[in-house]
C-alpha cells in the first residue's frame, strides 16, 4: 500500500550542483599547438604497477581465468591447446587498444580546431574533475558517460587531457572499427573494441571481460563505457545494459580490489549533431554504415553552430557501499574465484538496481537550455491546434510566456536549468529559437514548426507534384521527432508527477488507492520506455504525490485527489506530455489485434507496425506523428513481451515468430486508454 | 644463537604460586616489573631484566610513535587506578553456601577476596584491558579454586553438579575472545578454576617420545623442564610465557614453530577431561585411530563449556641440535607472499617464516635498541644504502620475512640455502640473522607497547585468520583499508595503524595476523569505537574467504559469526554434544555457541 509506505523526500530544489568552467576559453586565447605538446603529468591510482599495453595482453592471456577456459574450450571441442590460445590472442588482438599519448596530443590539436568551430563553449564543472581526481588515485575508477552523440567519448579523452587527469580506455562497438584509418585512431586513444553480439562464445566472453578486469584491477587507466549500450537516437535514457557493469563489479564483490568508484557523466548538447540523421533512423531509413568517407562527408556540419556543450561529472559511487548490506561476498569463498559462474539472482538485481541508479545520476545531472522547453510547449500546441483544425502555430508572447511559466515549474521539480537570467525572457526564447531554426520558423510574431524545409526532400528538378502524402508525412515526422528528441530532454524530470497526473486522469475514481493502481500500471507498461528504477513504485509515486502537493497543484483530503484551481494547467502539461506514448502503445495494441498476421516475426514487426500506423495517421485515426518512432514501437513490444502479452517463439522454423494473447493485449488496450479500470487482478498479474 | 625460546633470558624458577598477581600485573600485560615508559629524556626504555629488550634504550620508538599515531608525549591517560586495586569497587560475591562448606572439607585451596577473583574475570582483549585500568569491573566470579591434581578436579565437577554453581576453569587468562568474561546474566555463584597448582610432567616415555603432563602447566615451564631432560615439545605460542596446556587444548592453539611440530592438535596423543558427565579420554594410546569421529575433537576447541582438561599426553621431540635465524627483504608485499607460497608449495618451510608488511617493517626497525659501536650503525647504514640505492627497492614498499631454522646443523645449513634460493627468485636479498632475531623476540614484547600505547591516547589490538593462499593478498589489501576507512567513518582524528603479517605457511592457505591501533583523542567513547571497527574489519575478512579465527578461537568476541561459519547443522551437533556432556550449564561460561 502506498500510503503506508515511509519515504523521505530530499527536495529537488535543494540539489547542489557544481558550477562550470568553459575549457573552449583558454583554447580561443592560447596557442593549440602549445596546447597539444604540453607536458601531461596525471594524477594515477596510487597502487598502480606501471606497465604497457602489451604486458597487459600478455597478463589477460596467462590469467588463470583464461587459461581455465581455453581448457574448457580444449575439452569441448577437441581442439589443440596452443589452436585455442592462439584464437584468444587473435580476439584480444582484435579487441585491444594501443593507447598512446602521442594519438592523443595529435587529437588534442585537430579537435581543438573542431570544438571552436562547432560550439560556443565546452563547459565542465571543476568540482567533479577535482572529486575525479580524487578518486583516480584512491580507487579504480570506472567513468560513465551519457551516450547521445558519435563525440562523446572524444570528448571524454579530450577533456580528461585538459585536466591532466588520467586517460581512459574505452569500451567501442566493433563497427568503429570497420572505419579504416579512424578506427585505428580511435584504438590508439584508448578504444578497445567489442563486438556487438557474440552471445554463447564463451571464449570471446573470457577474453574481452578478462582483459576489462585486468586494466582496472591494475589501474591501469579509468575503464569507461556507455551503460546505455548505443546512442540514445531520442535523447531519453537508454534503459541500461548490465554486461560491462557485471564485469567491472566483479572484482570487487570477489575482493581482488578495496573498492571501485563509479562515476556518472552527463554530457548535453544544446544541439545535437546527429540531429536529422537520428530522426531518419527512427522512422525506418537504415543507419548509414559507419565508414571514414561518411564522416568526412558530415563536414558539412562543420559550417553550422551547435551551441554549448555541458559536461557534468557526477559524484564518484562506491560499489563498496552500493554493495553494502545487499550482497553476501562470502557466496564466492567456496569456489576457486578464476572458474566463470553466471552471477546469481541476489548479483544480478543488484547491478541491474545500481545500473539504473547510475542512469538516473546522468539524467539528474543533465543541463537543460531553454530550447528543450520550448520543444515541450511547441509539440503540445501543434498537437492541440491539429486537433482543433487550426493553423498548427502561436504567437511568440504567448511560447514566451508559457516558456516562464514553464521554466518555474521545472524548477521547482529540481530540474538542471540553464536559463539565461542576465537577459529577458523574450530574448531567451528567440535565440534559442534561432539557434535551431532548422526546427523552426518565426514570422510575424509567429511560431511554427518548419515543416517545408525538412531536409530539403525535395531534389531540384523533382516536380512537388510527385511527393505522395505519405512521403510528406514522413518529412514532418524528421521535423517532429527532431523536436521531440529535445523534448525528451526533459522527460525525466516531469516524469513522475506526469504519471500521476495521467493516472489521475484515467483512473475511475479519485480515491488514493485507486489512483495508485492505476500509476503503478502505468509504471510498469512503460518500463522499457523510460527510467523507472526497479521495484520503486512507492518511492515514485510518493515523489510525484510530494512534487504536485508541493507545488500547489494538488491537494490530499482524506485519501482523495483534488486538482486544485491552478493545478489543471499543470496537470494538462503533464498528461500530454506522456499522451503520444499513452497513444503509441494503444495503437500497437491495436496493431497486434487486428492487423498482425499469423507467423509475424519479431523482424517484420517494425516495418508492419509502421505501415499501419502511417495509414491510421492519413486518415486522421491517430494524430501523433511521433508514434512513427521505432524506439517507441520496439519498447511497446518488448513491454508486452516482458508482460507475456506476447511471446516470442524459439528455435526451428518459427525463431522469432510473434505469439499475440488477444485477450489480454485487448486488455491491456483499453486500460491505457483509461476504458478499464486498473483491476486489482490486472495489477497482480503483472 | 641462543637456544632458548623467544630469547627469554633468565627464565625464573617460580612454579606459579596461588597469587599470581603477585608477580603480574593485574590492569596490563605480562611480568610487574617490565614495562615500557618514557624517560626524562622522551626515549623509550624497557624496564627489568627478563628480557632482551630489558633495560634498553630505544631511541627510534618516540618518533615513530609520534609520527605514525599523531600522539605526543604531553597527552598521558595514565590507568586511573595504578597499581593497587581498590577492592570496594568489586562487588562482594554471591556465594553458594552449601558447595562452599563441602569445598572446604576437602581441603582444596580456595579464596573470595576480590584481588583474587578480578585477575581471574578477565583475558586481554582491549575492552578488558580499558575497563580495568579506568576501575571498572563488571561481573567477576565469586570465589576461586586451586585444584592440585585431576582428582581434585573431579571432587569440584560433582560439588558443582550438586549444588548448581557455575565453572569456569581459567588457565593462563591471555584469551582474547572474552571467553573468561562472567556472563552478566549468570545468577548462580560463578567459581572460577584455576588450574596453574596443576603443573608437573607426571611422566617421560623416552621410548614413545611423550610426556604425560598435567593441563595446568605454562608453556614456559613445560619447555624448560622438558629440556632439563633433553626434549621439547616445539609448541611455542606467542603467548607460550603465561598460556597454559590446557588452554592450548581447549583453543586449539597454534605454535610459532608448527611447520616442525605441528599444531597442538598434532601434538596431542591422549587427552583426559572431567565433565559434568565423568571424565572422558581414550583408552589407549595409539597414534591414529578409526573409532568414529575422533572424541579428541570434541574436547579441543571447546573453550571450557564441556569441561575441564585435567591431564595430556604430548609428543615430545629431542631438544634440536642447531637454531638459526634468518631474514630476507623484499622489494613488496606482493613478492613476499608469493615467495611464501613457493616454500609452501615446495614443502620446504623453514621452523617458522613470518612475513611482516611494510608498516610492521618500519616498526620493527623502531623498536631497535640504541646500538652499542659506531660499528654497528655504520653497518646499518651501509646496509640500508645498499637495499634502497643500489637495489632500488622503495623503503615505503618492501617488507621482511623472518625465518626461524631447526635441526641438526647440517640440514639446517641445506634447507637455508634452499629457502634463501627461493626467495631470490622473488627479488629476496638475505638481510642478517640480527634481523631475524629481533623479529621473534619482538613477539614477546608487543603486548607490553599496547600498555605504554594507552598511556597516551592509544589503543590498539591483534587480530587473526587464516585463508587460502589465493586470497592472501587480496584479504590483506582490503581489511587494512576497511580499518582505515572505518576509522575515517567512525570519526577517529588521526590516521590509524593498521598493519598485517603473515605468520604461518600451509599447504593449501596462510595465517594472517592484523595489527591495529589508533589514537583516540577527541573521542568521547574509543573502546565502542574499536570495537566498531574490529567488527567491520571480522565482517571484512569473513567476505574475502577468511576463517573466523585461526587460533585465538571464538569465545564470546565472534559467537555471532558461528552459525555462518559452520552452518545450522554444524551448531546443532555442538549444542547435541553440550546438551549431553552438560545439561545443566555447569561449564557456564557461554563461549562459542
Amino acid at each position: 500500500m502506498a500510503s503506508e509506505a515511509v519515504y523521505t523526500h530530499r527536495d529537488p530544489m535543494l540539489k547542489k550542483r557544481d558550477d562550470f568552467e568553459d575549457i573552449l576559453e583558454e583554447r580561443r586565447n592560447s596557442s593549440d599547438l602549445r596546447y597539444a605538446l604540453r607536458c601531461y603529468i596525471p594524477v594515477l591510482y596510487k597502487e598502480l604497477t606501471p606497465c604497457k599495453a602489451s604486458e597487459l595482453k600478455s597478463m589477460v592471456l596467462q590469467s588463470d581465468q583464461l587459461r581455465y577456459v581455453i581448457n574448457q574450450v580444449c575439452k569441448e571441442t577437441g581442439m589443440a591447446a596452443d589452436e585455442v590460445q592462439a584464437e584468444a590472442a587473435a580476439i584480444l588482438e582484435e579487441m585491444a587498444h594501443r593507447l598512446q599519448l602521442s594519438t592523443i596530443r595529435f587529437f588534442a590539436f585537430t579537435l581543438s580546431k573542431v570544438f571552436k568551430t562547432l560550439f560556443r563553449s565546452i563547459c565542465v564543472n571543476e568540482e567533479g574533475i577535482q572529486r575525479l581526481q580524487q578518486a583516480i588515485h584512491e580507487h579504480p575508477v570506472v567513468l560513465l558517460p551519457s551516450h547521445r552523440s558519435y563525440m562523446d567519448f572524444l570528448l571524454m579523452s579530450y577533456i580528461l587531457y585538459t585536466y591532466d587527469l588520467a586517460l581512459p580506455v574505452i569500451a567501442a562497438g566493433m563497427d568503429f572499427m570497420a572505419m579504416k584509418f579512424v578506427g585505428e585512431m580511435l584504438r590508439m586513444s584508448g578504444a578497445f573494441f567489442i563486438r556487438r553480439s557474440f552471445g554463447g562464445d564463451k571464449l570471446y566472453w573470457a577474453v574481452f571481460s578478462e582483459y576489462v578486469k585486468t586494466m582496472l584491477k591494475n589501474g591501469f587507466a579509468p575503464v569507461e563505457f556507455f551503460l546505455e549500450g548505443t546512442r540514445s537516437r531520442t535523447c531519453k535514457s537508454l534503459t541500461p545494459k548490465l554486461g560491462l557493469l557485471n564485469i567491472v563489479m566483479d572484482p570487487f564483490l570477489k575482493g581482488e580490489v578495496f573498492d571501485v568508484s563509479l562515476v556518472p557523466v552527463s554530457i548535453s548538447y544544446e544541439r545535437i549533431l546527429e540531429e536529422a540523421l537520428y530522426a531518419r533512423e527512427l522512422l525506418g531509413v537504415p543507419k548509414p554504415k559507419e565508414s571514414t568517407s561518411g564522416l568526412f562527408k558530415a563536414r558539412k556540419v562543420l559550417s553550422e553552430d551547435y551551441g554549448s556543450i555541458h559536461v557534468y561529472f557526477g559524484q564518484p559511487v562506491s560499489v563498496r557501499s552500493l554493495a553494502q548490506n545487499r550482497v553476501d561476498r562470502c557466496q564466492f569463498n567456496l569456489i576457486p574465484r578464476h572458474i566463470p559462474r553466471k552471477p546469481g539472482e541476489d548479483i544480478h538485481s543488484f547491478v541491474n538496481d545500481s545500473a539504473y541508479r547510475l542512469v538516473r545520476a546522468q539524467e539528474e545531472n543533465m543541463v537543460l537550455k531553454p530550447w528543450v522547453l520550448l520543444a515541450s510547449l511547441l509539440l503540445q500546441n501543434h498537437h492541440q491546434m491539429q486537433v482543433a483544425e487550426q493553423k498548427q502555430e502561436m504567437a511568440l508572447d504567448e511560447l514566451t510566456e508559457q516558456a516562464v511559466w514553464l521554466r518555474d515549474l521545472s524548477r521547482q521539480y529540481g530540474a538542471f536549468l540553464h536559463w539565461p537570467d542576465h537577459v529577458s525572457p523574450s530574448e531567451a526564447v528567440s535565440s534559442s529559437l534561432s539557434l535551431h531554426r532548422g526546427l523552426v520558423r518565426i514570422s510575424e510574431g509567429r511560431v511554427q514548426l518548419a515543416f517545408e524545409q525538412a531536409g530539403g526532400q525535395t531534389r531540384p528538378g523533382e516536380p512537388c507534384s510527385t511527393v505522395t502524402p505519405e512521403e510528406e508525412l514522413l518529412n514532418q515526422a524528421v521535423i517532429i521527432l527532431s523536436c521531440a528528441s529535445y523534448r525528451n530532454q526533459a522527460l525525466h524530470i516531469f516524469l513522475r508527477p506526469a504519471l500521476l497526473a495521467s493516472a489521475i486522469h484515467t483512473a475511475s475514481s479519485s480515491n488514493k488507492q485507486e489512483v495508485y493502481n492505476s500509476f503503478s500500471f502505468l509504471r510498469n507498461m512503460f518500463s522499457n520506455e523510460f527510467i523507472l528504477c526497479p521495484g520503486a513504485t512507492v518511492q515514485d509515486f510518493e515523489e510525484a504525490c510530494y512534487l504536485l502537493v508541493k507545488t500547489g497543484a494538488l491537494q490530499i483530503n482524506q485519501q482523495e485527489f483534488v486538482v486544485t484551481e491552478r493545478g489543471h494547467r499543470t496537470l494538462g502539461f503533464l498528461t500530454r506530455m506522456l499522451d503520444p506514448f499513452l497513444q503509441g502503445y494503444q495503437v500497437v495494441c491495436r496493431f497486434l489485434c487486428e492487423d498482425a498476421t499469423e507467423g509475424l516475426t519479431e523482424k517484420q514487426f517494425v516495418p508492419a507496425v509502421r505501415k499501419f500506423i502511417i495509414r491510421h495517421i492519413l486518415t486522421g485515426r491517430l494524430r501523433y506523428t511521433e508514434v512513427l518512432s521505432s524506439d517507441l514501437q520496439k519498447n511497446s513490444l518488448a513491454a508486452l513481451l516482458r508482460l507475456g502479452a506476447v511471446q516470442k517463439l524459439k528455435g526451428g522454423e518459427e525463431q522469432g515468430t510473434l505469439k499475440v494473447n488477444k485477450v489480454m493485449v485487448n486488455s491491456l488496450e483499453d486500460t491505457l486508454g483509461g476504458k478499464l479500470p486498473t483491476q486489482k487482478a490486472v495489477v497482480a498479474r503483472l | 644463537c641462543g637456544r632458548q625460546p623467544g630469547s627469554i633470558v633468565g627464565v625464573s624458577n617460580h612454579i606459579w604460586q596461588i597469587k599470581r598477581q603477585e608477580i603480574m600485573k593485574w590492569n596490563g600485560w605480562g611480568y610487574s616489573d617490565s614495562r615500557f615508559f618514557f624517560n626524562k629524556k622522551g626515549q623509550a626504555e624497557f624496564t627489568g631484566r627478563r628480557y632482551r629488550l630489558s633495560g634498553l634504550i630505544i631511541p627510534g620508538l618516540k618518533d615513530w610513535f609520534e609520527s605514525t599515531f599523531g600522539a605526543s608525549l604531553q597527552h598521558k591517560t595514565p590507568a586511573t587506578v595504578s597499581p593497587i586495586l581498590n577492592s570496594s569497587a568489586v562487588q562482594p560475591p554471591t556465594l553458594n553456601e552449601a558447595f562452599v562448606e563441602e569445598l572446604k572439607s576437602t581441603g582444596i585451596p580456595l579464596s573470595h577476596d576480590a584481588e583474587d577473583r578480578v585477575f581471574r574475570a578477565h583475558g586481554h582483549c582491549l575492552h578488558e584491558i580499558f575497563a580495568l585500568r579506568e576501575g571498572k569491573f563488571g561481573r567477576v566470579p565469586d570465589m576461586v579454586v586451586w585444584p592440585n591434581c585431576h582428582n581434585d578436579v573431579v571432587k569440584i565437577v560433582e560439588l558443582a553438579c550438586k549444588h548448581n554453581v557455575c565453572l569456569i576453569p581459567y588457565g593462563g587468562g591471555t584469551s582474547v575472545s572474552s571467553a573468561l568474561e562472567c556472563p552478566p546474566e549468570e545468577t548462580r555463584s560463578i567459581v572460577s578454576l584455576d588450574t596453574s597448582q596443576m603443573n608437573r610432567i607426571l611422566w617421560i616415555d623416552e621410548k614413545n617420545l611423550t610426556a604425560h603432563v598435567e593441563a595446568g602447566i605454562v608453556g614456559q615451564d613445560l619447555e624448560r623442564l622438558l629440556n632439563e631432560s633433553g626434549y621439547c615439545t616445539g609448541h611455542e605460542p606467542d603467548s607460550m610465557e603465561f598460556s597454559s596446556l590446557g588452554g592450548w587444548v581447549a583453543t586449539r592453539a597454534s605454535g610459532m614453530k608448527k611447520n616442525v611440530y605441528g599444531n597442538i592438535e598434532d601434538l596431542v596423543v591422549h587427552v583426559k577431561m572431567v565433565t559434568p558427565q565423568g571424565v572422558i579420554e581414550k583408552s589407549c594410546q595409539g597414534p591414529r585411530m578409526s573409532t568414529g569421529p575422533d572424541v579428541h575433537h570434541f574436547i579441543m576447541g571447546s573453550e571450557g563449556t564441556l569441561g575441564v582438561v585435567t591431564e595430556v599426553t604430548m609428543k615430545i621431540r629431542p631438544m634440536p641440535e642447531y637454531q638459526k635465524y634468518g631474514s630476507v627483504v623484499f622489494p613488496n608485499f606482493e613478492q613476499g607472499v608469493a615467495c611464501l607460497r613457493e616454500v609452501a608449495r615446495q614443502r620446504c618451510a623453514p621452523a617458522s617464516i613470518r612475513l611482516m608488511d611494510n608498516e610492521q617493517f618500519k616498526f620493527g626497525h623502531a623498536l631497535k635498541p640504541q646500538v652499542s659501536s659506531i660499528f654497528t650503525s655504520f653497518l646499518d647504514g651501509l646496509k640500508k644504502f645498499y637495499i634502497t640505492k643500489f637495489k632500488g627497492f622503495d623503503p615505503n614498499r618492501l617488507c621482511v620475512a623472518t625465518l626461524l631454522f631447526e635441526g641438526d646443523r647440517e640440514k639446517v645449513l641445506q634447507h637455508e640455502k634452499q629457502v634463501y634460493d627461493i626467495a631470490a627468485k622473488f627479488g629476496g636479498l638475505a638481510a642478517g640473522e640480527d634481523n631475524g632475531q629481533r623479529g621473534y623476540m619482538l613477539t614477546f614484547v608487543i603486548a607490553y607497547l599496547r600498555d605504554l600505547g594507552m598511556d597516551y591516547y592509544v589503543i590498539g589490538e591483534s587480530f587473526e585468520t587464516s585463508v587460502p593462499w589465493d586470497r592472501v593478498l587480496d584479504i590483506c589489501r582490503n581489511v587494512k583499508a576497511r580499518i582505515i576507512r572505518e576509522c575515517k567513518d567512525k570519526g577517529v582524528q588521526f590516521s590509524p595503524l593498521s598493519t598485517c603479517r603473515v605468520t604461518q605457511t600451509y599447504d593449501a592457505g596462510a595465517c594472517v595476523y592484523f595489527y591495529f591501533a589508533f589514537n583516540y583523542r577527541g573521542l568521547s567513547d574509543p573502546v565502542h569505537v574499536y570495537e566498531q571497527v574490529e567488527h567491520a574489519a571480522r565482517e571484512e575478512i569473513l567476505a574475502n574467504g577468511g576463517s573466523l579465527s585461526h587460533h585465538h578461537g571464538v569465545g564470546k568476541l565472534r559467537k555471532e559469526w558461528m552459525r555462518d561459519t559452520i552452518s545450522k547443522v554444524g551448531m546443532g551437533m555442538l549444542k547435541s554434544v553440550k546438551d549431553y556432556v552438560d545439561p545443566n550449564n555447569i561449564f557456564g561460561n557461554r563461549n562459542l555457541l
